[in-house]
């Protein structure tokens, strides 16, 4: 029986360089739903490997203390 | 009719890394007032080339859109750059990055050596050139104005090497067009000028030498109508383009007059 998460149970990562508290067991693809982003405009970077494939986003799980990268692309010259 | 004639007398487009490319005018999409502008500025200077930075999405500003919203990859070639990264491994990185947002493999490459001057970090760029181009990546390196640097990129597989005509953001124009024009006549590889124009008469001047192109940002971005600047860069390659082709008369320190000496009255 899956049970509701408790605070304690909350995975910390740090996303573009700033603490976000998880549900366990989150993946990629949970990650940019719950923060509004359209996968097809970003790139992810989890623990400095870059996903090229977006296709693993939604079966890549994310643990405690994993560093990710959502970066897309700017005004530049 | 002499508007409609004039593309059509540089018969041969800019070609670099296999690819043809429409126009020899590149653009950067920093630092206009709006997206409206900076697509407007963009349509009107021709450019089929378009840089673009990559940097983390704000995560606090959910509204803050990235330039896809804008930018239609269908009509412009998106170049990446890594401006703002200030060794090989970073430059790299980011590259990486870019590459994987899945529109190409070029990147406009950037190793900065220095934050007041924003003058490459020549060793870490070519350390990066010959990383990228083994990667497979088509790598047009942004560089100083020196000959050796820029023929070792060429030699690290640089697709373009990409000498300043002054430093970035200065619109200094043109500093050595000695320089430039020595680079162009050593290189197999497009020399593309990177930085520094400030006005269309630089654009023009700097075509003149020969290259094969130019890319710039802040001397549109930055212009009071950046609308107006674009169409006014767009002619000024054109017409340097042009110019360059015609082959430019001779200087000569003397006077020697237009019209006929013979048949003067009185003679």
């Amino acid at each position: 029986m899956i049970q509701p998460p408790h605070a304690g149970e909350m995975i910390t990562l740090m996303v573009n360089g700033a603490p976000r508290e998880l549900a366990p067991h989150s993946t990629v693809a949970g990650l940019l739903g719950s923060l509004g982003i359209d996968p097809r405009l970003v790139v992810v970077e989890h623990n400095r490997l870059i996903l090229r494939d977006r296709e693993c986003y939604a079966t890549r799980p994310l643990s405690d203390g994993d560093v990710v990268e959502i970066v897309h692309f700017v005004g530049g010259g | 009719m002499a508007t409609t004639l004039e593309p059509t007398l540089d018969v041969s487009p800019l070609v670099v890394g296999g690819r043809e490319f429409r126009s020899r005018l590149l653009v950067g999409t920093g630092k206009y007032k709006s997206n409206a502008e900076m697509i407007h500025a963009i349509e009107a200077s021709g450019a089929e080339v378009v840089t673009v930075a990559v940097r983390r999405v704000d995560l606090n500003r959910a509204s803050e859109e990235g330039i896809l919203h804008h930018l239609d990859p269908e009509q412009f070639f998106l170049l990446a750059n890594t401006a703002g990264c200030y060794n090989a491994e970073d430059a790299i990185r980011y590259a990486r990055l870019a590459r994987a947002a899945g529109f190409n493999e070029w990147v406009k490459l950037e190793v900065i050596g220095d934050t007041e001057t924003l003058l490459p970090d020549t060793a870490g760029l070519l350390e990066a050139t010959r990383v990228l181009a083994g990667e497979g990546f088509k790598v047009m390196a942004y560089t100083n104005d020196d000959l050796i640097t820029a023929l070792r990129l060429e030699d690290a597989g640089a697709v373009a090497v990409m000498p300043l005509a002054s430093p970035i953001g200065s619109g200094l124009g043109m500093l050595n067009p000695y320089a430039i024009r020595t680079i162009k006549s050593r290189l197999k590889v497009p020399v593309i000028v990177d930085a520094g124009v400030g006005t269309a008469s630089d654009a023009c001047i700097v075509m003149e030498q020969g290259v094969d192109g130019i890319l710039m940002n802040t001397g549109i971005a930055a212009a009071s109508d950046p609308l107006r600047m674009a169409t006014a860069m767009r002619m000024a390659v054109e017409a340097g383009r042009l110019a360059y082709l015609a082959g430019r008369m001779p200087r000569r320190e003397t006077a020697v007059p237009s019209s006929p000496i013979a048949g003067m009255l009185g003679s």
